[in-house]
């Protein structure tokens, strides 16, 4: 009897924090196209979020790419199937880990300083501060990051695409004495468009997940140092899950059309 | 005019707020006249807080009014929320400035963001809002990590008056400074009284800091307000629970935690 107690409550609870996620989404997704705008806002996340993550973002891809050469080499080479290897690498990187990776690198780097920022913000008084500046807190604090942030993650994954494929170039050709026009040129042929385009789709998607994570965990911080421990711990949590769970489901959406 | 015709600026009518089963604010009725200074009194956890962020709106209540100048201001939309900001300035506790802006950018906030003003402006009023607290121009540039407590409260004290205020809420104003501090933070309150004609409504602990600046003082005690008069009556309330209160007195009606009477 207890259990189904503890189950419905956890239900409960779990609905309606999915519900209020859903309408803060709403709240900072409308704030984005409606007046007043902060531009220097936008401006300082875009640098902070964005240029500051490449380093981050380039060494997770390359270190990809020249491992999966290496993986992919120890079985393909087994039924002579060498040649595939760079179209393996590239749909791989495009496709898939390039987003990924990047994205839950992002998520550790970006989206955990997010949150111990507005929880800050929200420990100090300074989110309350602001409204008895008449300055809306969503408008000023949540909008700028999720727009930022969702432009800002398909470039970072575009460089780490380019980044990844060199890693695995180098390896391939330095180490394993690959013939380098040829596979660049295997690495082109089979590689279409829609690859790059999905992989960036979901960049757009994941970079929305991350700063909407790190907002709302930062806005739900009670009081005291603790909890803006906790609402690190949750936006990264909770950004990374978000990240695995939609990538299939957007990946099941291209993989069937 | 005596205190008494002045009209009514600000009144909580019936004001309830229960945070799941612990009720701070239980039907509270406030009324504060245009000019006065009022000083809320109460034991910590009794509300204080509570109830003024509640008038500013910060708390939503549960029930019950808040009356700016006769017009109900409860449950407004979120631009109407804004407008009313606007008459109100706010001192929090912790200073509550913004840590990654400077300071002429800290107190100048209001004015960037809702009147568009330019940067140069905005330096030339925060020079104008730092001299009425009495700091000069050297810390314009300054970030609030690179301020003294005191300098902390007094740049927090600029922002809360930058927009004119026609009601201030000082949230213990006065804690933790060294007793200099404490006088020059009072002397302050008065003068935003005296000069700009403002409505202040303060919170705070420090005796010394309520003889000096309240015109009224109201005492806050399990969600209701159990006594209210002006500074001369304090010592002659025959109000037990804030006889005990303002003289510190363990044994009475107010029963601390932990503590057994004897």
């Amino acid at each position: 009897m207890e259990f189904i107690e503890k189950t419905g409550e956890y239900s409960i609870v779990f609905l309606s924090n999915v519900g209020k996620v859903i309408i803060f989404c709403l709240g900072g997704v409308h704030s984005i196209f409606t007046r007043p705008f902060y531009f220097r806002q936008v401006l300082d996340n875009l640098i902070r979020i964005g240029f500051f993550s490449v380093p981050v973002v380039g060494m997770t891809a390359i270190f990809t790419g020249a491992v999966l050469v290496l993986q992919t080499y120890t079985g393909f080479s087994r039924f002579a199937g060498e040649s595939t290897i760079p179209t393996v690498v590239v749909l791989s990187i495009t496709r898939e880990l390039g987003p990924v990776l990047a994205g839950l690198m992002v998520a550790g780097r970006v989206g955990s300083s997010i949150a111990a920022e507005i929880a800050t913000m929200k420990v100090s008084e300074q989110i309350d501060a602001l409204k008895t500046l008449s300055v809306n807190p969503i408008r000023y604090l949540v909008a700028p990051r999720i727009l930022a942030c969702t432009l800002v993650m398909p470039i970072l994954v575009m460089i780490a695409d380019i980044i990844g494929i060199l890693g695995g170039y180098l390896v391939a050709t330095e180490k394993l004495d690959f013939n380098k026009a040829l596979y660049l040129s295997n690495t082109i042929t089979y590689l279409e468009a829609e690859d790059v385009i999905s992989g960036l789709i979901k960049a757009g998607i994941f970079g929305f997940i991350i700063a909407v994570s790190g907002c709302y965990s930062g806005f739900n911080a009670n009081k005291g140092a603790e909890s803006v421990g906790t609402a690190t711990i949750n936006a990264v949590v909770m950004s990374s899950v978000l990240i695995l769970f939609s990538n299939y489901i957007t990946t099941q959406i291209f993989f069937t059309t | 005019m005596t205190t008494s015709k002045r009209k009514i600026k600000l009144e909580t009518v019936n004001l309830r707020k229960s945070f799941g089963s612990k009720v701070v604010l239980d039907g509270l009725n406030l009324k504060v006249r245009d000019n006065e200074s009022l000083v809320i009194l109460g034991g910590s956890g009794s509300g204080k807080s509570v109830l003024i962020k509640t008038i500013v709106s910060l708390i939503a209540a549960d029930s019950g009014s808040v009356l700016l100048d006769g017009d109900n201001v409860t449950n407004l939309s979120s631009k109407a929320k804004a407008n009313l900001m606007s008459r109100f300035g706010f001192l929090f506790q912790g200073g509550a400035l913004f840590d990654s802006l400077p300071v002429w950018n800290n107190i100048a906030f209001y004015l960037i963001h809702n009147k568009y003003i330019s940067d140069s402006e905005a330096k030339k009023i925060a020079e104008e809002k730092l001299a009425i607290v009495g700091l000069g121009k050297e810390v314009l540039d300054l970030f609030p990590s690179e301020l003294s407590g005191g300098m902390q409260k007094r740049v927090a004290l600029a922002r809360a008056i930058a927009n004119d205020p026609e009601v201030i809420f000082f949230d213990e104003p006065t804690t933790g400074l060294d007793p200099i501090m404490k006088h020059v933070i009072a002397d302050l309150i008065c003068k935003f009284r005296k000069e700009f004609g403002a409505t202040t409504i303060t919170i705070t602990h420090d005796m010394d800091t309520v003889s000096k600046i309240a015109s009224k003082v109201a005492m806050i005690h399990k969600g209701k307000i159990v006594w209210t008069g002006g500074t001369k009556e304090m010592y002659k309330s025959n109000n037990k629970i804030f006889d005990q209160f303002i003289n510190g007195r363990i044994e009475g009606p107010i029963k601390i935690e932990g503590i057994s009477e004897k």
